[in-house]
């Protein structure tokens, strides 16, 4: 009994190290994210932040215009298949584009994110932590939160919300593509639909999603490579946990964003 | 006035103590090495000495500054004054050799960049690798990267550079060159020079005093000669190579018994 005791307590205080590990990571980011801005910041910090821009966003972008492609077709296919029945095919339209702005957007980007720079951050910094390059960094007098993690932080701010406007456009692109053959809805016609059944409020609860999605995995990633101890296997575990740990808390703060957005009636 | 004083230290890691109440100065302009075999603490106290563990208990003064309690811009300041080479190098991966030398300057001075090109040039060419600045570390040999190390840590011009196992990893013949190395940049930039080694002929090489140290504690501190003519049976062990009991044949047949004997018992 001692032994569970003993053992669901040091669970628990291994979640809260973690939860005070990343909310102090996320202080120190916020504090240095000055250095990464253009202009009024470091111009190498903001190189890097440009250069991590092109690895996180446009490098992303066929990859989640096609896993957007193919959940459009997805969601319409099956929603037409109960709507037809009912003879509200037009709801299609309704249930792919405010699906895809408030939710599978932003969420589908997030997983594609995750897996591709999530795990890329822990690899990267976790490497950096093996070869002694962080410590490198810090009797440089250099601050590893500001090098390292600040500009990936500012370029995910900027990119994950740009990567899901695009996932939205191409998913509720191919919605139009599937009303076309099936109803033979012009396009023209099936995008005016969508702009009234949209909303500016959906688009803000997307995007509000997005970066809160883009701050976890960001955070999560570099976490998990600043807590590398050992050897390269300690990096593959790293890379491993921060995929899942990102994706399962990016679904977690889905349900919270998404439970604010219902009961403050912004939906 | 020392230039390094390390007072009282201890370090603990999960309850065992590591550096078990270390006192010791480093006077300006001396060659000071850290002798002792593995898992004596020396890489530990080499931390300690630059801010990047936490201590038990006790003191580090760096020019006068206790960096086991200053705040962040104190501890930066000192490291500013500190070069560090890393037994493994520690070069930044993504950058050029010239670009790891160049960071400091770039980051921590206003010069111009034609100065900083000549600076790193300089720097290179004082370790032997002028020709070589465009490439990366992973085009370079083991003895070459040690060198490009030295070259980055003497970026800022340091009044104190530091060696961490400088031949570790190296044939005979570069690791004294790396010795006279050391020599030449000691006479030439007047610093103070921290050694961690277990290489008994590059330390009587290049030290002007020896701290060795034994199970957290030091052993002597002194000169080489003193050293070499130390009656102490830990030491002369050390130095004249004698195995411990572990590795003599009855003693491990002893252990090899006690293991038998636990492996019935758990049958």
């Amino acid at each position: 009994m001692a032994t569970l005791i003993e053992g669901v307590g040091k669970k628990t205080l291994n979640q809260l190290d973690y939860v005070g590990g990343l909310s102090i990571q996320l202080w120190a980011a916020l504090r240095a994210m000055g250095a990464s801005l253009p202009f009024v910041g470091n111009r190498y910090r903001w190189k890097t932040s440009v250069a991590q821009m092109l690895q996180i966003g446009v490098s992303a972008l066929p990859m989640v215009g096609l896993m957007a492609v193919c959940s459009g077709f997805i969601l319409a296919m099956q929603g037409a298949s109960e709507l037809r029945r009912l003879g509200a095919m037009h709801y299609v339209i309704d249930l792919v584009a405010v699906g895809f702005t408030r939710e599978l957007g932003p969420l589908l980007t997030a997983i594609a994110v995750s897996g591709r720079s999530g795990s890329a951050f822990a690899a990267e910094i976790g490497t950096m932590r093996v070869t002694e390059e962080i410590d490198a960094l810090r009797v440089m007098a250099f601050e590893p939160v500001e090098f390292v993690l600040a500009p990936k932080y500012l370029a995910a701010l900027i990119m994950v919300p740009c990567l899901s406007i695009a996932s939205n456009v191409c998913g509720i692109l191919a919605g139009g593509i599937f009303m076309f053959f099936s109803t033979h809805l012009g396009l023209s016609l099936y995008l005016r639909y969508v702009l009234t059944s949209i909303q500016l409020r959906d688009v803000i609860s997307g995007l509000i999603k997005s970066v809160a999605f883009a701050t976890i995995i960001v955070h999560v990633g570099c976490l998990e490579g600043f807590r590398v101890h050992g050897g390269p296997d300690a990096v593959g575990r790293s890379t491993t946990t921060a995929v899942v740990k990102s994706t399962f808390l990016v679904i977690v703060a889905d349900v919270v964003f998404t439970a604010i957005f219902y009961f403050t009636g912004t939906r | 006035m020392a230039i390094i004083s390390v007072r009282d230290l201890v370090v603990e890691y999960d309850g065992r103590r590591v550096l078990d109440g270390l006192n010791l100065d480093i006077e300006p302009g001396e060659t000071m090495v850290l002798l002792g075999g593995s898992g004596s603490g020396k890489s530990t106290l080499l931390r300690q000495m630059l801010g990047l563990e936490r201590a038990h208990s006790g003191s580090v003064f760096v020019k006068g500054i206790d960096i086991t309690c200053c705040s962040q811009a104190e501890l930066r300041r000192v490291r500013r004054s500190v070069g560090v080479a890393f037994q493994s190098a520690a070069l930044f991966n993504s950058y050029s050799i010239k670009d790891n030398v160049a960071l400091a300057l770039r980051e921590h001075t206003a010069l111009a960049p034609s100065i900083i090109d000549l600076m790193v040039w300089m720097k290179l060419a004082g370790v032997g690798l002028a020709e070589f600045g465009h490439l990366h570390p992973q085009e370079l040999s083991g003895g070459m990267k040690k060198r490009a190390a030295v070259a980055r840590a003497l970026a800022l011009d340091p009044e104190i550079l530091v060696f961490d196992e400088p031949s570790a990893g190296l044939d005979p013949i570069v690791a004294a060159e790396l010795d006279e190395m050391i020599l030449l940049l000691k006479r030439a930039y007047e610093m103070t020079v921290i050694v961690v080694t277990h290489e008994l002929p590059s330390a009587f090489r290049i030290a002007d005093r020896i701290a060795m140290l034994y199970k957290g504690s030091f052993l002597a501190v002194g000169t080489k000669d003193e050293i070499r003519n130390s009656q102490h049976p830990r030491i002369r062990q050390f130095l004249d190579r004698v195995p411990d009991k572990m590795a003599e044949a009855p003693a491990l047949a002893a252990s090899f018994e006690k293991y038998v004997r636990a492996q019935e018992v758990n049958l």
